[in-house]
């Protein structure tokens, strides 16, 4: 039952997110509000978090399974990569890199300046 | 038709055949990813993928057919979504002290994550559409779809370009961190989880759960940051490239 009720709770904070997305027309995507939807709801009810853990934890560490079927949607693809595949995979490389770069040491300089003097 | 022709055209058009393979595809993939003690160059997307894709060319099975079974995964994509709050409060007290650093660290990722895909596809000759469909590279991927389709993206591209950046930035980010010199767990998370998305979330989370719940964190962020810019960021890129 407690995956049941782990499950049903993750489901009805997604539509709810979704939900008030689309009637207030916001431009967060509905799973993200729902996210925080559910972060406001286990500061407000500790015992919620002990609950939800064991099926957040499994479906968390196996999160990389959910993009397999988009990632098979490469073979409709086939024409289109095969005119500009190369510049659409060294755009993302390379795009990707300099991403985690600048953040990294964005975030790495910033933090620095935020420790206390010891 | 021979009985054996006659259960594969049967089984073929259900989705419980298409929902089986990738499950078995991935835990074989993710065996493999183990065995390697998690060496990050041994994706398990990417293999499963791969495998996948073999498997669907050499008996013609069109994708269409398979997604009817692995739908049932794809949908999940929300729920895991939401759950990414549970890790995320657990590391409040550190978030809350590093709340500066990772705004900056967004506005600055984001934007790079954008516009350096723009500008290189550009450089390289790709056409307005392709362009177009890399700018929520970084984003997960429904929600990399809707944007995609507001800006004159290929949808359905976008969600391979998507998986693309996360297995690219699963792979590489320990390369990336280490030569420049970055040690945190939280930093590395943080920076995985905003240019990976949910691949680079699941990436962190093997390394540590202060890193997986950094990630989860950007990568929240970086789908509401990039939701918010890209349908007025990328159009203009795009115009002044032209």
């Amino acid at each position: 039952m407690a995956i049941l009720q782990a499950l049903a709770l993750l489901l009805a904070f997604q539509l709810i997110g979704e939900a008030i997305v689309f009637a207030l027309g916001l431009p967060v995507p509905g799973p993200v509000f729902g996210m925080v939807l559910l972060l406001g709801a286990v500061a407000l009810r500790r015992d919620l978090l002990e609950r939800l853990k064991p099926t957040t934890g499994t479906l968390l560490s196996h999160l990389s399974l959910l993009f397999v079927p988009a990632g098979v949607g490469v073979m409709v693809h086939g024409a289109r990569l095969a005119a500009e595949g190369v510049a659409i995979v060294i755009a993302i490389v390379v795009s990707t890199v300099l991403a985690l770069a600048a953040t990294a040491l964005t975030v790495k300089a910033l933090l620095r300046d935020d420790e206390p003097p010891r | 038709m021979s009985p054996v022709a006659d259960v594969w055209v049967y089984l073929a058009a259900s989705p419980l055949l298409w929902l089986t393979l990738t499950l078995a595809a991935y835990i074989a993939a993710f065996a493999l990813y183990e065995r390697s003690r998690f060496n990050p160059l041994v994706n398990p997307v990417a293999i499963s993928v791969a495998a996948i894709v073999a498997i669907l060319a050499f008996t013609r099975t069109p994708y269409a057919t398979y997604f009817e079974g692995a739908q049932f995964v794809h949908f999940l994509l929300g729920p895991a979504t939401v759950a990414l709050a549970v890790p995320l409060y657990e590391q409040m007290p550190k978030l809350r002290r590093a709340w500066f650093a990772l705004t900056v660290g967004l506005a600055v990722g984001v934007v790079v994550a954008m516009v350096s895909a723009l500008l290189i596809a550009w450089l390289l000759g790709a056409s307005n559409a392709t362009i177009a469909s890399l700018a929520a590279k970084s984003v997960t991927t429904p929600v990399a779809m809707g944007i995609s389709e507001k800006i004159g993206g290929i949808p359905s591209l976008t969600a391979v370009v998507v998986v693309l950046t996360g297995i690219a930035a699963a792979a590489l980010g320990r390369f990336v961190f280490d030569a420049l010199g970055v040690t945190s767990h939280a930093v590395r998370g943080f920076a995985i989880g905003l240019a990976g998305h949910g691949q680079g979330v699941a990436r962190a989370f093997i390394v540590s759960d202060e890193a997986g719940a950094f990630a989860g964190l950007a990568m929240g962020l970086t789908a509401l940051a990039t939701a918010l810019i890209a349908p007025w960021l990328a159009p203009w890129v795009i115009a002044l490239l032209r």
